[in-house]
């Protein structure tokens, strides 16, 4: 072997992007077993609130859909170095992040209230909750990353040497999302 | 010049405080001290299970034996397979993988050191947890006591209703954790092995260890996160009323059975194959040769890594499934068996026309060799769904994977130690002690887990804390007892010349078994930052090619 | 020989499982003496020797052809096996019924077996009995965790599974005792969840379930003893047909001296031993489900002699 000095041609991945990859991974192997517990119970439940008191979440979807591509535009002003326009979409995906919760949140409280739906009333009720949730959970951890990433812009550190590493929560944001569209379809379409 | 003492850069001058010494341990974030760090803490968990082993043996050396209570005997078994598990086998898994790799490839660190912090002391912590529910069920209000579920912890054993108190949850709670202390470890890995490889190593230039820890963190990923989803789920029925596995509210317990083993079957080749890479190394060192079929070797790593997320369910013929699905699992089982026979076979043939130094290393993997063809061929034994049906759940089976983690994983852990201890440490081990060592515990080893195939074959069940004269278990259950003396002796041997050899050994020098990978190129110990220069490699034996100059490797590969 | 030996069959699941095991022993054991010939060689012939000259050996890479027999044989191996093994498991998972087939439900508990013959209204505990040369099948039940069935010389083991019916089968060819027990991890007495099968000859067999179905014995001399049985909590979890007793958390006692062992063949059937386990199951068998009943020594004399009546 020789002395190295710069290598120009040899060219790696990102270990960020593979360190997140690879966390896309884990979380999905996640989400897989709960996806098949919901499918392998789905009709199963003896008594109780059945899918069909569910009804679908059109608006929520779009807001969290569309936040993907607000926080793909804010990654690349950032790139550009364009901060304001950067801040701008970010926190325009923050609060469709949150709208999603919140929808969340009043959509529970209608089923807990109304149809007399929680966790422990029936098989529906434990798989629905326990899926859905893990979701929300990881949308309520991702909007904690994003808002402190707010605050760092507001503060004025976040520079366009930061785009790399902010993309990389750009990437876990539309994880999520992605995650959303199959618990979307397996609770709301194919269970129902 | 500063006058505040700096680390390694250190002139000679009086020692550092104990304070400061142990300060820089708890908050490194080196891969080789994290990696020491998990040796470390893998090693004193492997005398702790090995202690609740020995009480396990000594309670069975004979029929309705009284030294302890069918309670404390369960809490036992559970604790010994939870222990040996999670926090010795993959502990040491990943201390070794994140000493080795990076000097492997050439590279400073590993890829996210602060998260390999977190995940070490994630994992050093959930260990403490769970041995904490051994004191924390006398006099703490709802502290519980030691599970003792077994630990597999099947449902609905496992629900409220059949494990009152706490004692499940400290199961739960303790894997739940060092799971993600796992699962960052495992994400570190891949990253680094992708991302930080010195220029010239591509993958197929990568030594075979690099490739097996690369395969093992994949398997990592996609294996311990069933677990924790299964386990959340158990949690949410514990403590939410959920009915995930509750069969009286039609709950399924084989649905846990599924979750736990599609995590379950890949965690075994998730412990073996580090052990693979150990032999991939010290095999061809040893033997004066390069590597047989490294190609090979790759395909075969990467196709046992595929198959055993298809097998999982050979752990439960007997549960009734549908004939079709049982021979599915037959045939994926059996299947495996074909890649795992081929890398023996490099194995041995890498040994044919070479030149063999029995030194430690290489005794205790000349054992493997042996010790894992006849665990794989049991294994084949149970791939058979019906012959499984008598052996499976017996003392076969616990005689089989003890054949494979101890006389497998661990004697290739124990050829890793003496093989890479010069590296670590500066000084040579003494061989005559280590050759003590290999005999009583080989002695030891065929005493106990030969002996303990026949009771299984003679109908004892496992998980049963006495059994009845006159069916022919008396005598062999004697006999496994008794190895564990000797296994005991040999651990001493081996603890004892570690510590005398880090104190007195004679200074082992860069490279004192000529060998040929990256991290033999620097000191022993390496410095903090490994590499002064970047190397830069042509071929999978860089430090061959630099020894051989008219014969280098980059010629053949 | 020992009375629980895989390799001891003695009914036509077990002798299947058991030829097939020949089959697959036979293989593994040539495999194993081929490659552990060749490692004995490798190490004793490559030995580095004494007057060894410390240059390396010819460096060998790989060689195409030795991987492709090396695994080709394998694959061949496997599909063997395979299909030896494909077979047996849809013989023995899928036979069918015969008309003289005998239907039994056993239903696991924490730590005793239940079995109930439908056709014959018969429900007893921890024996049980089936005629030789005819086809059981056993419908498993569990009423609480995992438990497991398992004869080695009658048949390979199926758990018993809450919420999951199982079904196995025997057909013994001798009459006898075998002997096995639960083989899936159920809680503390796991290991004293004993299995006990009587095969009897035809005769036998009828004479036996006639005497199960019938009620209990009802002895006016043990009145007392009855007394003491039906006012205390024995009768919430046990049965004695056509008495108040109808609990079914624990064994059916209608025709408890027709058993030769207590707790689940845990130990004789005998007065004293009845007496002790009455007063403390947990000195047979701790961690039972079954508690101390807190009976004076003169109940405790009165419900024995009362129980010894149930024959």
């Amino acid at each position: 072997m020789s002395t190295a000095s710069a290598n120009p041609d040899w060219v790696l991945p990102d270990r960020g992007r593979v360190g997140m990859f690879s966390l896309f991974a884990s979380e999905s192997a996640i989400f897989v077993i709960f996806i098949v517990a919901y499918l392998f119970y789905a009709g199963k439940s003896v008594s109780g609130p059945t899918a069909s008191v569910l009804h679908l979440p059109v608006l929520l979807t779009v807001c969290l859909l569309s936040s993907s591509w607000t926080i793909h535009r804010a990654v690349a002003a950032l790139r550009r170095g364009e901060v304001g326009s950067f801040a701008r979409s970010w926190v325009a995906t923050i609060v469709l992040g949150a709208v999603f919760l919140g929808g969340t949140a009043l959509e529970w409280r209608h089923l807990i209230r109304d149809e007399g739906l929680t966790i422990r009333t029936n098989l529906f009720g434990t798989t629905y909750y326990s899926l859905v949730g893990l979701h929300a959970f990881h949308v309520t951890v991702g909007l904690i990353a994003l808002a402190t990433v707010a605050l760092l812009t507001a503060g004025g550190h976040v520079k366009r040497e930061h785009a790399a590493r902010v993309d990389l929560l750009g990437l876990y944001w539309h994880f999520v999302d992605v995650v959303w569209i199959a618990v979307f379809l397996v609770v709301y379409v194919v269970g129902r | 010049m500063a006058t505040t003492d700096v680390g390694w850069i250190d002139a000679g001058t009086r020692p550092r405080p104990l304070v400061d010494r142990l300060h820089e341990w708890v908050t490194t974030v080196d891969h080789k001290r994290l990696g020491l760090l998990y040796v470390g803490y893998g090693l004193l968990f492997l005398v702790i299970g090995g202690i609740e082993a020995t009480i396990l043996r000594l309670q069975l050396v004979r029929p309705h034996n009284g030294f302890v209570s069918p309670q404390v005997f369960n809490q036992m078994f559970t604790m010994h397979g939870t222990t040996m598990i999670f926090f010795v086998a993959m502990p040491l898994v990943f201390g070794f993988a994140n000493y080795l790799v990076p000097l492997m490839i050439g590279a400073r660190d590993m890829a996210f050191p602060r998260l390999n912090a977190f995940s070490f002391w994630l994992t050093a912590f959930s260990g403490l947890f769970l041995y904490f529910s051994f004191v924390g069920g006398f006099g703490l209000y709802g502290a519980g006591t030691a599970p003792d579920v077994g630990w597999f912890a099947y449902a609905p054993l496992t629900s409220k209703t059949f494990s009152p108190g706490h004692s499940t949850d400290y199961w739960t709670l303790a894997l739940l954790v060092s799971g993600f202390g796992s699962i960052g470890t495992a994400i570190n890995i891949i990253a680094t092995i992708a991302s930080m490889r010195c220029p010239g190593m591509t993958l197929g230039k990568m030594p075979l260890l690099v490739w097996l820890n690369l395969v093992m963190a994949s398997l990592v990923i996609l294996a311990v996160s069933p677990l924790t989803a299964a386990q959340i789920m158990l949690l949410v029925d514990r403590y939410l009323g959920g009915h995930f596995f509750d069969t009286q509210a039609g709950g399924s317990a084989v649905l846990w059975m599924h979750f736990f083993w599609v995590f379950g079957h890949p965690e075994v080749y998730v412990l073996v194959l580090p052990a693979f890479a150990f032999a991939s190394e010290i095999i061809p060192v040893f033997s004066r040769k390069a590597m047989f079929g490294y190609p090979v070797m790759v395909a075969a790593t990467v196709a046992i890594g595929f198959i055993s997320m298809s097998v999982w369910a050979h752990h439960m013929f007997t549960v009734g499934m549908t004939s079709a699905g049982n021979t599915f699992f037959v045939l994926t089982t059996m299947a495996i068996a074909v890649p795992t026979g081929i890398k023996i076979f490099n194995w041995l043939a890498t040994m044919w026309g070479g030149k063999i130094y029995f030194k430690a290393p290489m005794l205790f993997c000349i054992a493997f060799l042996f010790q894992f063809l006849i665990a794989g061929l049991t294994g084949v034994m149970m791939s058979s769904a019906p012959f499984d049906w008598q052996l499976g759940n017996s003392y076969f089976v616990v005689a089989h994977f003890h054949y494979v983690i101890v006389g497998g994983i661990l004697f290739c852990i124990f050829a890793a130690l003496y093989y890479w201890y010069p590296k670590v440490t500066g000084r040579m081990y003494s061989e005559a002690l280590a050759k003590l060592h290999f005999w009583l515990f080989v002695i030891g080893f065929h005493l106990t887990f030969d002996s303990m195939h026949v009771p299984g074959l003679l109908g004892m069940p496992r998980r049963i804390y006495t059994y009845e004269p006159g069916r022919g278990w008396d005598t062999w259950n004697f006999l496994t007892t008794v190895g564990v003396v000797f296994q005991a002796a040999g651990v001493l041997a081996f603890v004892f010349n570690l510590v005398r050899s880090y104190v007195r050994g004679r200074p082992a020098g860069n490279d004192p078994w000529d060998a040929w990978t990256l991290e033999w190129s620097t000191t022993s110990p390496p410095p903090e930052y490994n590499y002064a220069t970047v190397p830069v490699v042509k071929s999978r034996r860089p430090l061959w090619d630099l020894k051989h100059p008219e014969d280098p490797d980059w010629k053949y590969e | 020989m020992s009375p629980t030996s895989i390799f001891a069959p003695l009914s036509t699941p077990a002798e299947s499982i058991f030829e097939l095991s020949i089959l697959v022993l036979a293989i593994a054991a040539a495999i194993f003496l081929i490659v552990a010939a060749l490692l004995v060689y490798s190490v004793v012939k490559f030995r580095r020797k004494r007057n060894d000259d410390g240059r390396e050996p010819a460096q060998v890479y790989g060689s195409l052809q030795v991987e492709l027999a090396w695994t080709i044989t394998p694959v061949i191996i496997v599909l063997v096996l395979f299909l030896a093994s494909a077979r047996v498991v849809f013989a023995v998972q899928d036979a069918p019924r015969t008309k003289d087939s005998l239907e039994v439900t056993v239903v696991g508990h924490q730590f005793w077996w239940e079995y109930r013959y439908p056709g014959l209204k018969v429900v007893t505990a921890n024996e049980l009995h089936v005629p030789v040369g005819t086809r059981t099948f056993l419908n498993l039940l569990s009423a609480d965790t995992d438990h497991s069935f398992w004869v080695p010389r009658l048949a390979g083991k199926t758990d018993l599974i809450p919420n999951h019916p199982n079904g196995t089968w025997i057909e013994p060819r001798e009459t006898g005792l075998y002997l096995g027990q639960c083989a899936q991890y159920c809680g503390t007495q796991h290991a004293k969840m004993l299995l006990r099968v009587y095969v009897d000859s035809r005769e036998d067999f009828d004479r036996w379930a006639r005497q199960q179905a019938a009620a209990a014995r009802d002895d006016g001399r043990v009145a007392q003893g009855r007394r003491v049985f039906e006012q205390t909590a024995c009768i919430n979890c046990h049965t004695v047909s056509g008495t108040a007793a109808n609990g079914r958390f624990g064994p059916d006692l209608t025709h408890l001296m027709s058993r030769g062992t207590l707790g689940a063949g845990v130990v004789s059937n005998t007065p004293e031993n009845l007496r002790a386990w009455i007063r403390r199951p947990d000195d047979f068998k701790p961690g039972s489900l079954m508690p101390p009943m807190g009976l004076s020594e003169s109940q405790l004399d009165a419900v024995t002699a009362y129980l010894s009546t149930l024959q």
